[in-house]
């Protein structure tokens, strides 16, 4: 018996999304009496395998095959499937990223698993496999029971704050697995340049309406940069082409969960404020006293935004240069 | 082309979040029920461009009950030609997932779209369950989808960036923002809707893994500390003493 935690490698490397799904993984093995697991698969394995075990992994399995060089959802998932079976794991636990979430379904189905995706909480085992997450994007918390010998969990990043005192450097043992033909052929891949990723940002500035335009957004990304923070926007604004689709957050844009957001000249539309009010600390810049953002934050700045967010950038400057 | 599309019912972007007593299940009560956006807007829509382009049929298929006919409707009024309800109470990614894969296997679609997640649950789990219950390749979260020749070429988000991938289908995809845009039904759509045919059928068993057995609202928020817009020093001070976020 056994907790496996999908590793998943980015650029080579582990993220605090791995970090963070290895940890969540030991802390519930640690309930469950259990050893944690890790598995990495990739193209190559990173040399830096075995310091998933600082974050709680008692071992870390490594498959490394030519097949699994770009994601194909279908031969990560029966690798990690397999994997799961060959180390009698009850549970398994991959973080709810991009990759996790083409992944996180088809494991447990591949498992004919009970699954619960977007978890947030450690499992309650008084009665049972309980686990909370987030729905209706954001507006409410379900409890969720598993049932059965198997369970799949899908980590919502910003859940629980990796922790690299869980355990020491651990051995990595390599598994020969039969890997199929991928179905899927990588064409091209196409890097943002010099941004952070909103999913995994720990702070965010967005930016909506009220910027009046394009030509306005070195406003957000002044202030953006002198708090090291991702760039984000609001419907209007996306469906206007003042920025990329893929920065707007909201209930039918991209959910996030940052430890701050900053809200910059947006109203706070249900839809909006359904994808970002997980925030840990929320702030909102506006000029409209009665704008409905202002109830679901946590400091209000009341004021012309092309006068306050400037003050604001310097004032985090100052702060930075102390 | 032959295409299935996955649609779910979910409550108005707008609706107000409560839950019957005890927070035992989601409060329907006044409350409207729209086609998922993501597998309306994307996922229908593009597959009926595809099929605009390069023939063939668009068909929807839903899991749900009689009280979900006006949304199939609407999928049959924007374009789609046929629909099959599966008479079941959706009642976990699992359970969906299966019912709709029993349908799908002896249909031979060459391509299945659902949305990339539904609005209410936000699981994102049921198009891998099918492509996995199937044995199809799935490329999730899909922000394009073009047909070169005999493959299907995708644009896929990575962390921090896209990745273009071809793919032989058939295959499932998940759909996001990107790929289509929003296509309001026309009259003559919506007459038209009336008689294209919608087959009921039941479901199949399946074992419940997964249940819901509560429901709360997060906490209620603090009342907003104002700030004076003059003095940002202070904000930033109470974002690093007080927050501890910076």
């Amino acid at each position: 018996m056994s907790v496996l935690v999908f590793a998943e490698m980015q650029d080579g490397g582990f993220k605090k999304a791995a970090k963070e799904a290895v940890t969540y993984g030991r802390k519930t093995a640690d309930m469950l009496g259990v050893e944690c697991h890790a598995l990495v698969l990739g193209g190559e394995l990173p040399a830096e395998a075995s310091q998933l075990g600082l974050y709680g992994a008692a071992k870390v399995f490594g498959v490394s095959h030519e097949n699994l060089t770009d994601f194909d959802s279908k031969l990560y998932a029966h690798g990690l499937a397999e994997v799961a079976r060959k180390t009698g794991a009850q549970v398994v636990v991959l973080p709810f990223t991009v990759r996790g979430k083409a992944l996180g379904g088809r494991v447990a189905a591949a498992l004919g698993a009970a699954s619960a995706s977007g978890v947030n909480s450690l499992p309650d085992l008084t009665e049972g496999f309980k686990v909370r997450r987030p729905v209706f994007s954001g507006k409410a918390v379900a409890t969720v029971e598993l049932k059965g010998e198997l369970k799949v969990l899908s980590l919502m990043g910003n859940s629980i704050p990796p922790d690299d005192q869980l355990g020491s450097e651990c051995p990595v043992e390599t598994l020969e697995l039969a890997i199929e033909a991928p179905g899927i052929r990588l064409l091209k891949r196409q890097k943002q340049e010099g941004s952070i990723p909103l999913p995994e940002a720990e702070r965010v500035v967005s930016g909506g309406r009220g910027l009046k335009g394009p030509e306005n957004w070195h406003l957000i990304e002044d202030l953006a940069k002198a708090l090291d923070a991702a760039t984000a926007c609001s419907r209007p604004v996306a469906d206007n082409g003042w920025r990329p689709h893929h920065e707007h957050v909201g209930q039918t844009g991209l959910a996030i969960r940052p430890n701050l957001y900053v809200a910059i000249g947006i109203s706070g539309a249900i839809q909006h404020l359904a994808g970002v009010n997980n925030s840990k600390t929320i702030v909102v810049i506006n000029k409209d006293p009665e704008a409905p953002f202002f109830k679901a934050a946590d400091y209000g700045v009341v004021g012309d935004l092309f006068e306050v967010v400037p003050r604001l950038t310097e004032a985090v400057k100052r702060f930075k240069n102390k | 082309m032959k295409i299935l599309v996955c649609i779910s019912r979910v409550p108005d972007t707008e609706a107000r979040v409560a839950f019957t007593a005890e927070g035992s299940a989601f409060d329907e009560s006044g409350v409207t029920f729209i086609m998922n956006p993501y597998d309306e807007w994307y996922a229908l829509v593009r597959a009926l461009e595809l099929k605009e382009s390069l023939g063939g049929s668009v068909t929807v298929v839903h899991v749900g009950t009689a009280a979900s006919d006006p949304i199939i409707r609407k999928a049959l009024a924007i374009g789609a030609d046929d629909a099959v309800r599966i008479d079941a109470e959706a009642s976990s990614a699992d359970f969906t997932a299966r019912q709709l894969a029993a349908f799908a296997k002896s249909e031979n679609y060459d391509l299945i779209l659902c949305g990339k997640e539904t609005i209410d649950y936000n699981g994102a789990e049921v198009p891998g369950m099918l492509a996995e219950l199937l044995g199809l390749p799935f490329v999730s979260h899909a922000e394009k989808l073009e047909m070169e020749g005999q493959k299907f070429v995708l644009t896929r988000p990575v962390t921090g960036g896209t990745e273009v991938v071809e793919v032989e289908g058939p295959l499932v995809v998940s759909a996001a923002k990107g790929m289509a845009e929003q296509r309001i039904p026309n009259m003559r759509g919506i007459m038209m809707a009336k008689r294209k045919p919608l087959k009921v059928v039941p479901p199949v068993e399946v074992e419940e893994k997964v249940q819901f057995v509560h429901f709360e609202l997060p906490p209620a928020k603090k009342e907003v500390k104002l700030i004076d817009p003059e003095n940002m020093d202070e904000l930033v001070r109470l974002l690093h003493e007080e927050a501890k976020v910076i």
